[in-house]
């Protein structure tokens, strides 16, 4: 019992990482500023493109959608990262993670966005377009607000998944929350720094998984 | 050398992927079969311990919450790590694969009893009402009455839960299960040259693509027959 | 507020049931002082009311008279705040009784069928036999067949409920209760939720039924059929039972005022 605590909970080892890990905790918020609206923007083209009524948008845009939803994210970001060199294209790592997981997100913000437009029945197209509103008003003004509204919990359960992605970037030396923590942990032969890591994504994201299983209860009632 | 024999030099290279297939198949195996077990093992797990909360006994209810609440905040490759290099430090020592395969199945677990738990809540009260009424019990009802509509109900999001989570096994690269990204790795670093990165993204594709459209289908079925 | 612990004092049966003929021996199901509460809400105040053997007694009330919430307090669907209820005279409230083995003996079809979508109509019916009487695969579709024979379904045996109209699917539901052999049958509101055109088939399995000597005990609207098919009406308003008699008194002469006003609101209906 007391090898776990000493292993895992130390608590000495934790206050001379935390440091470190603030750090890592910064580049993770940077990470998901730059990847959520692009992984939303990127999402919402990949939804109107896959429900577009021309079928030479259509099916490249969900072909694109299911083949970047079948390759692991973490397969994607090292082949830009580690392959795209090869080619000259020498990427550095935060745009790497960023190109990366732009590919991975927006298709699946996509799948999500995709599932509130086709929420949405055609009357209110057909309403909104016989008050003169031209497509894009009845977009933007119309139908996105409710197949955002429609979507939300899905919207926000993707989130919390990317927030978790941006570990990955740890793989290729961005120093973000994880990186830090095993860069402290490789230096103190210890796994402290992980748990405090751990700890702080319990911090982050714990309260948001809650509120979604609030939420998702209160529609199955 | 014209741009596209470039391309094809550094990404497609004959010679340098007829060297490494073989190497990159075995990932394969070892990719599909931990995807197998991680899955059995999640569905299975996350379907009994929804079953368990629908008890309702708080203390209990309460640690499966907490359990799934945990493994759906938590990156899974942070508890990799932990339990891969923390676990030895006070005696239990794991091949890299079991530590994937436990915790990516505890994962699966996590998500999938909150699924199965939301399939159980929003099966209609008057299906429990109809088989108590004919002398059936609480676990007869969950089991033959509540249980079968449920899981019905739940198949398409535990699809692509199950997807997503058995990707993940490309995270084993990182503790060295030798797994397909691991076996490409090791190919491009020995061989100078992208062509086996292409082929494991080509081996993941040609693994999961069919399960992304069967989930997609699934999901277009379901829809129909709600409205 | 006391739960199912305080029991009024065991009243006399006959003091309540109007037209049961007496030294009969004890009725099939006797409610006696029921009360139930939603929050504050009181549902049922004091509700006594016995059933006798192969008697149908129809319960008349406007929603909210609380009758289907007796109904459902009849095999602690909803349980009861207070009184007791016998079952062939034996009792059924309080911890000690198994309950499993009561509801089987207690039949009920509900307003929205509720039958099982995901098992066709023979193991709607089997699933009961096989899991709480045990009997064998055999057996049970032997008496799921004849179940269903009763209902007029013998060939919709392998027909899952979605492939089923709103009547069938009720006469599955009938035939899956009558299957278990009951000693008595809830009906709650059973043709409320169909078209009026399929009202009729239900209404004829529940006559057969009765000619069969069923022992019955239904919460519907059907006046024309209670009047017909019942031997008893029981008048329930605002948690009471406010009148009660054979079909024809209470319905030609009913003595109380709120049962005139809703009979005069029904009295051209179906």
């Amino acid at each position: 019992m007391d090898q776990l605590i000493q292993q895992f909970f130390n608590i000495d080892i934790m206050v001379q990482a935390l440091p470190t890990i603030l750090r890592g905790l910064g580049m993770t918020l940077l990470i998901c500023a730059v990847v959520i609206p692009l992984g939303l923007a990127g999402g919402l083209m990949a939804a109107l493109a896959s429900t577009a009524r021309s079928r030479w948008l259509r099916w490249p845009a969900v072909a694109l959608v299911d083949l970047f939803r079948a390759i692991p994210p973490l397969v994607l970001l090292i082949f830009v990262y580690a392959g795209l060199p090869f080619a000259g294209i020498r990427l550095s790592p935060f745009v790497a993670v960023a190109i990366a997981f732009l590919l991975n997100n927006s298709s699946y913000y996509g799948e999500v966005f995709r599932a509130g437009l086709i929420s949405i029945g055609k009357g209110q197209w057909e309403a909104a377009r016989s008050t003169g509103l031209t497509q894009r008003q009845t977009l933007t003004h119309v139908i996105l607000p409710q197949a955002t509204r429609n979507v939300l919990p899905d919207l926000i359960s993707n989130t919390v998944e990317v927030v978790k992605l941006t570990s990955l970037a740890s793989v290729v030396s961005l120093g973000e929350l994880l990186h830090a923590a095993d860069l402290a942990r490789s230096v103190t032969y210890n796994a402290s720094p992980l748990t405090l890591a751990a700890g702080v994504y319990l911090v982050l994201l714990w309260p948001v998984v809650r509120l979604l299983s609030r939420y998702q209860r209160r529609i199955a009632v | 050398m014209s741009n596209l024999d470039r391309f094809i030099e550094t990404f497609l290279n004959g010679a340098v992927l007829a060297k490494y297939t073989p190497a990159i198949l075995q990932g394969v195996w070892v990719t599909i079969e931990l995807s197998i077990l991680i899955v059995i093992a999640g569905t299975l797990l996350g379907t009994s311990l929804a079953c368990i909360r629908a008890y309702r006994l708080r203390p209990v209810s309460f640690l499966i919450v907490i359990y799934a609440d945990i493994f759906r905040a938590l990156p899974p490759l942070v508890l990799i790590l932990l339990a891969y290099f923390g676990l030895p430090n006070v005696g239990v020592t794991l091949s890299s694969s079991t530590v994937l395969f436990v915790i990516l199945g505890l994962t699966l677990g996590a998500f999938a009893e909150e699924i199965v738990w939301a399939g159980i809540t929003s099966t209609d009260k008057g299906q429990w009402e109809a088989a108590r009424s004919t002398g059936l019990g609480f676990t007869q009802t969950l089991i033959f009455v509540v249980l079968p509509q449920a899981v019905r109900m739940v198949i398409p999001p535990l699809t692509n839960r199950a997807i997503a989570i058995t990707k993940m096994t490309a995270l084993g690269t990182v503790i060295g299960v030798p797994d397909i990204l691991n076996q490409a790795t090791t190919a491009q670093s020995f061989s100078g040259n992208a062509s086996p990165l292409t082929l494991a993204a080509v081996a993941y594709v040609v693994l999961f693509l069919p399960f992304v459209i069967l989930s997609r289908w699934l999901e277009s079925r379901f829809a129909w027959k709600k409205g | 507020m006391s739960k199912t612990t305080t029991r009024p004092a065991v009243r006399k049966p006959e003091a309540e049931n109007g037209g049961a003929a007496p030294g009969a021996g004890r009725p099939t199901l006797e409610v006696i002082g029921l009360r139930k509460s939603f929050g504050t809400l009181e549902v049922l105040k004091n509700v006594s009311l016995a059933v006798e053997k192969s008697e149908m007694v129809f319960v008349l009330g406007r929603s909210g008279s609380g009758k289907s919430t007796m109904l459902r307090c009849c095999n602690r669907l909803e349980e009861p705040d207070a009184g007791e209820i016998l079952l062939e005279g034996q009792p059924i409230t309080g911890s000690g009784v198994n309950l499993d083995k009561v509801r089987r003996r207690i039949g009920m079809v509900f307003q929205g069928f509720n039958l099982y979508p995901h098992l066709d109509a023979r193991r709607n019916i089997t699933l009961a036999l096989r899991k709480v009487l045990k009997q064998s695969r055999d057996e049970a579709d032997t008496r799921a067949a004849a179940a269903l024979t009763r209902v007029g379904l013998a060939d919709k045996a392998g027909n899952y409920p979605s492939q089923l109209s709103g009547g069938q699917q009720q006469r599955v539901a009938i035939a899956r209760a009558i299957a278990l052999e009951p000693a008595v049958m809830l009906f709650d509101e059973p043709t409320s939720a169909l078209d009026p055109e399929l009202v009729g088939d239900v209404l004829g399995v529940m006559r057969e039924l009765k000619e069969d000597g069923m022992t019955m005990l239904v919460v519907s609207h059907e006046m024309a059929f209670a009047r017909e098919a019942a031997d008893r009406v029981v008048f329930m308003a605002d948690g009471h039972i406010v009148e009660q008699g054979p079909p024809e008194d209470l319905f030609t002469n009913p003595q109380h005022e709120s049962t005139r006003a809703f009979l005069s609101r029904y009295s051209y209906g179906p």
